[in-house]
């Protein structure tokens, strides 16, 4: 018997096809929402799936491109203004003006990430969040979009409130989707199998032939465009900007805090984050400051006590992976063997 | 223009003692506390909430306050910091970044938003006339006095005592200096609590000089963290001369435009970083 036939590459586990399934059932029911949903609920759905989105990239950023970044508010903000510059002053539908903001705050994130890729570690973190400083303060000096006290999204006058809302709702949930579809075939393609060599080692991934520089770029964009696209979204949802709103350090503060939560580098670590903070948010955002206490407190516990999160403690006691990247190599005449042994 | 100029780099002599505490953190053990702005702040509303048993006493306040700051900042690296050093930036930055989160919703809901001052004696409206129109005020220049001093202390306690040895020894290579004999965990502490004794000096000052409030410390940092990096990383002169450029350069874009200052000083910094990467006056220990 030769060998080689009975090993093969399995990348799907029992969980991750049940996870398929569900998934697919979910999208059906919640595509239907706006037909007997509240209003309210769409609104929550839009926000929460712009947190969600956003975390995501900066999962896909810090988590497996090793970059911590303290600044993706600058995207975030960016990819708002653009669709607004795009809606208010070149008179185009700001629900397609959102993947245009988005595909030009990517193009702003390459020179952007000349200036980044020169600080490393902690540093990249801080220098960010001074490039997303500048964006701030460029914009809140820009008389055309309102200045420091922000404006309006009129080009959304002419359409109807129930259109509106639903229009939105479908691309949040659309964004929510295709985020997630993207991270998982990005990963589980040769590019995410060399990044995932670069987060275990930079130097041995090197060594084996994977050009570093030119990974972590094509991730830092693509982080760019994912949380643009969040970030005009958010707008078209919210029908009003400002710099301080838009540049906020909290979009970050809020997208760390649900990946470390809900586990760093691994894709159900934002989805688990994303829904304990939004439970989180319902049930104790009234108490204001000390809410946010309690956040970063969490926060700090997690990192120090729970590494892995919420999600990795889940997965290290149960074996769980509904995304799974890994690939498994079963030698399939020692399975049968083990099955057998099992049987008797 | 000669006023801007003497304004700027009596600013940045303040800016100085926000940056050194962060310069030798991470030059130690290589950690970016993201806190040290809001650290800045705690401390200034510390001296402010101690005043009152002093009788008031602004320079009496700090001097209770700089030992509580020492204690403070080796009990935080030893017991909570040190968890998070490694490879791995990432704990370490969320660690201190939940600090900062922590702090500064701590001190409004302590302290309300009202930005905050601390009296002087009168010293901050006093000034050394030049002639010309052109007048030093007391403070500013006491502070940059202050800030050359500590600047000078801190290379003089890193290239000749036998601690700054051990800083230096456990930049270079931990466990070479472990099996040395050394206890990295003490030595990093000992790095935090002295940092710490320089950022309760800065937030005094910053309240004496102008005011403070509980959200104003991620901007501190920033002016910190700018200040370190145009300085160029591993040499306090080089923090110094950073924080220098710095308060020019906001104090130039001032003058130029009120709006623009903080703007014109950011700038100055991604200017630095495209063209000098390196720092000013670079000398990496380690």
């Amino acid at each position: 018997m030769n060998a080689s036939n009975d090993i093969h590459v399995v990348r799907s586990t029992r969980a991750s096809r049940s996870a398929l399934i569900v998934g697919v059932a979910l999208l059906v029911v919640a595509a239907t929402m706006p037909a007997w949903a509240e209003s309210s609920w769409m609104r929550e759905f839009v926000e929460i799936a712009c947190y969600f989105v956003f975390a995501l990239m900066w999962n896909l950023l810090a988590g497996y491109g090793g970059m911590v970044s303290i600044g993706q508010q600058a995207f975030f903000g960016l990819g708002g203004y653009a669709m607004l510059m795009l809606g208010n002053l070149a008179g185009i539908n700001p629900f397609v003006a959102i993947p245009i903001a988005a595909l030009g705050t990517a193009a702003i994130a390459l020179p952007v990430s000349w200036l980044a890729f020169r600080l490393q570690g902690g540093y990249f973190a801080i220098g960010s969040w001074v490039i997303a400083e500048v964006f701030r303060l460029s914009f809140a000096n820009m008389s055309i979009v309102g200045g420091g006290s922000g404006t309006s999204l009129t080009a959304l006058r002419g359409i109807e409130r129930a259109t509106r809302e639903s229009l939105t709702f479908w691309i949040a949930l659309a964004c929510v989707v295709g985020a997630i579809a993207g991270v998982y075939l990005f990963l589980r393609s040769k590019l995410g199998l060399a990044l995932l060599a670069i987060r275990d080692s930079e130097v041995a991934a090197e060594s084996q032939g994977v050009d570093v520089r030119r990974t972590k770029l094509a991730v830092y964009l693509c982080a760019a465009f994912g949380a643009a696209f969040a970030g005009a979204l958010y707008f078209v949802g919210n029908l009003r900007i400002s710099p301080d709103a838009a540049f906020s350090v909290n979009w970050t503060a809020f997208a760390i805090f649900m990946v470390v939560i809900g586990g760093i580098g691994r894709i159900e670590g934002p989805i688990v984050g994303a829904i304990i903070f939004w439970a989180l948010n319902k049930a104790f955002s009234d108490y204001g400051s000390w809410y946010l206490m309690g956040l970063g407190t969490m926060a700090i516990g997690v990192t120090i006590f729970f590494k892995q999160g919420l999600w990795g403690w889940l997965q290290q006691r149960w074996g769980w992976s509904l995304f799974p990247t890994t690939r498994w190599l079963v030698a399939s005449s020692f399975s049968n063997e083990v099955s057998h042994a099992q049987h008797r | 223009m000669l006023d801007a100029l003497i304004q700027g780099l009596l600013l940045g002599g303040l800016y100085a003692l926000f940056a050194l505490g962060l310069s030798l953190m991470f030059g130690v053990m290589r950690l970016t506390n993201t806190a040290q702005g809001d650290f800045i702040v705690l401390a200034a509303f510390g001296v402010i909430a101690v005043a009152p048993l002093v009788a008031q006493s602004t320079l009496g306040a700090t001097a209770l306050v700089l030992p509580l700051a020492f204690a403070a900042g080796y009990a935080l690296q030893r017991w909570v910091l040190n968890g998070t050093l490694g490879r791995d930036p990432l704990p370490s930055l969320v660690v201190t970044f939940g600090l900062s989160i922590v702090i500064q919703n701590a001190l409004l809901e302590t302290f309300s938003a009202d930005p905050r001052s601390l009296d002087s004696g009168g010293f901050s409206t006093r000034s050394l006339v030049l002639g010309d129109g052109l007048a030093i005020g007391a403070l500013p220049l006491a502070i940059f006095g202050l800030a050359l001093v500590i600047t000078a202390s801190l290379q003089a306690l890193f290239d000749g005592t036998a601690l700054g040895r051990a800083f230096r020894a456990v930049s270079d290579d931990r466990e070479i200096a472990e099996l040395m004999g050394l206890d990295a965990r003490k030595v990093y502490a000992l790095a935090t609590a002295i940092a710490f004794v320089v950022i309760a000096l800065g937030g005094a000052l910053q309240a004496m000089r102008t005011t403070v409030a509980p959200s104003d410390g991620p901007l501190l940092l920033l002016f910190a963290f700018e200040a370190v990096i145009i300085g160029g990383m591993g040499s306090f002169w080089g923090t110094f001369a950073g924080a220098m450029v710095l308060g020019l350069a906001q104090q130039i874009g001032f003058r130029i435009d009120p709006g623009w200052g903080i703007w014109f000083g950011h700038l100055v910094f991604l200017a630095v970083l495209v063209v000098r990467p390196q720092g000013l006056l670079p000398k990496t220990r380690g």
